[in-house]
């Protein structure tokens, strides 16, 4: 690891000052970032210690929640009113990671954890999201957990959160204090970037930006699924994951959100999907259009082939699942 | 940096690098190896320890950002005599080389604490609480710990018995 400078921040302003200068990095729960710095992916001057923020608050918020930026994973699935009222975060939250990691990631590192291709993670090999204008090895490579939907020629790396998933159905919004003071709104739908010829650039915050809370507005769907699909049972990526917040009026869907993991380079969510199963009754031709709506545009390479008939099969048993 | 952790008790003073993570400095400076290192990044659970009560990985920690925290490892969960966990995992042979026993040791602690608390888990049916150590939920409980010897007919036997003494299954 390259020697940093450590810096504890003591509130919320003292962190956005630390932070703005160059090569600073906040730190949170630690378990993304110095994963990547162990191998030199990143290597910030200083870090940013923001683990004692008093943020680590689940507020009751215009109807719905606001939840602070370093509440752990685990105290956010844990909480009896995302279990009762948000569903479908506790269960993306739950089907993350690990017990031990959980009580570690916070919400802001959750949104900004980085991805797991092999070819990021790999120093020796060429990398457009870890050094820009070097090449994508993943192109033409060796490729399993890697994105088909928001691609472009210079990266295939795909948003690796399961917790970002779930807020994107719920229609979350990220809230930021920008270096000099002043807060910010930002939907999640306009919150992460596609790659682009600048897939090292990943979301709108600026440097220096510190996420303060993530808000969610009072649920529009009572019915909220989340399906993942990975290589093992437990403590593994998504492959394809869904999720669903569904309202029915009279047999008909009513309000659909509809978000997708394991696929998009970042958090996918399509609004051509929750168009399409709006005010439809539910059915396998309903949910295999809305299938083929999602996979239009899909690039998929030899190893991530696969994911195109288990994408077709997980958003429909996921949408049998939030309708019946 | 100069920090102060409460170790199984006893508060120590280490003046360690920032670079250093939570599992070294309890290794390297302070001559607790029981927690092992198996992958160092979070993979295996090998280096889980309770800080403030909650299990951790501290191979993914700084050591300064735990200032003034309380740090529980392998070597504090006997209190003269081995543990009923600790029994448990003798009487069933949680083990076979050992080297993930320390850190399914410091987990399955955290975890009975948790299903106390009535958390719930990716294995519920229901979010409402509630919860009984099944088989699935043992195993999706505890599985941030692997086990390259497969022990796990005996490590959830124990973790059962352990449990069940406890109340809390
Ligand atoms: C073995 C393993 C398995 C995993 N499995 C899964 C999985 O199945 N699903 C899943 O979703 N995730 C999984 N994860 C990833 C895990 O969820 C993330 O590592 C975690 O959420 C990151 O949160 P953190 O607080 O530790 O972030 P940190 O590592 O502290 O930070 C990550 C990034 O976010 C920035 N940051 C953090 N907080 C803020 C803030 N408030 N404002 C601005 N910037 C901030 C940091 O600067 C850094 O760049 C896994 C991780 C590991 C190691
Ligand atoms: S050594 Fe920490 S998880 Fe493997
Ligand atoms: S006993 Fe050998 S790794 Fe578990």
């Amino acid at each position: 690891m390259k020697p940093f400078d450590y810096v504890r921040a003591e509130d919320p302003a003292a962190a956005r000052k630390a932070a703005a200068t160059a090569g600073a990095t906040f730190i949170s729960g630690g378990t993304n970032l110095l994963d990547l710095m162990k191998l030199e992916v990143m290597a910030p001057d200083t870090l940013v210690d923001i683990s004692r923020l008093p943020l680590d608050g689940i507020e009751d918020h215009e109807g719905g929640l606001r939840i602070g930026a370093t509440v752990t994973n685990s105290d956010l699935a844990a909480d009896m009113r995302v279990r009762r009222v948000y569903p479908i975060l506790s269960r993306a939250l739950l089907a993350g990671a690990s017990g031990q990691l959980r009580n570690k990631a916070t919400t802001g590192g959750n949104l900004l954890q980085r991805t797991r291709c092999p070819y990021f993670y790999d120093t020796d090999t060429p990398c457009n999201k870890r050094t820009p204008g070097e090449g994508c090895a993943a192109l033409g490579g060796e490729t399993r957990n890697h994105a088909i939907l928001g691609t472009s020629d210079h990266c295939i790396a795909l948003h690796p959160s399961d917790m970002a998933v779930a807020m994107r159905a719920l229609g979350a919004q990220v809230e930021v204090e920008a270096a000099d003071g002043t807060t910010k709104l930002h939907e999640m739908d306009d919150f992460y970037r596609l790659p682009g010829d600048t897939p090292h650039i990943e979301t709108v915050l600026q440097p220096g930006d510190l996420i303060t809370a993530v808000r969610l507005p009072a649920p529009q769907g009572d019915r909220q699924v989340y399906r993942k699909v990975r290589d093992r049972a437990s403590y593994a990526f998504a492959l394809v994951s869904v999720g669903a917040v569904i309202r029915m009026e009279q047999g008909r869907i009513a309000h659909a959100g509809v978000a997708f993991g394991g696929l998009g380079t970042k958090p996918w969510r399509d609004p051509e999907v929750d168009a399409l199963l709006t005010g439809n009754a539910p059915s396998r031709e309903l949910f295999d259009e809305a299938a083929d709506t999602l996979l239009r545009g899909a690039k998929a390479q030899d190893g991530t082939e696969f994911k195109l008939p288990l994408a077709r099969r997980v958003l429909r048993a996921t949408l049998e699942e939030a309708t019946q | 940096m100069k920090i102060t952790l409460t170790i199984n008790k006893h508060a120590q003073t280490v003046d360690v690098d920032p670079r250093v993570s939570l599992l070294d400095a309890l290794r390297g400076e302070l001559g607790l190896t029981g927690s092992k290192k198996g992958c160092d990044h979070g993979q295996c659970g090998a280096c889980t320890v309770l800080v403030n009560g909650r299990r951790i990985n501290s191979c993914l920690s700084l050591a300064v950002m735990h200032d003034g925290d309380e740090v529980t490892t392998v070597e504090g969960l006997a209190n003269g005599e081995l543990s009923p966990l600790q029994a448990a995992f003798v009487e069933h042979d949680g083990f076979q080389c050992g080297f993930c026993t320390p850190g399914q040791l410091c987990s399955a602690t955290g975890m009975l604490g948790e299903l106390e608390d009535g958390w719930p888990s990716h294995a519920s049916d229901s979010l409402e609480g509630g919860y009984e150590l099944t088989e699935e939920e043992l195993s999706e409980r505890m599985s941030g710990n692997l086990c390259r010897c497969s022990c796990y007919p005996g490590i959830n036997a124990a973790i059962r018995q352990a449990a069940e003494k406890d109340g809390a299954a």
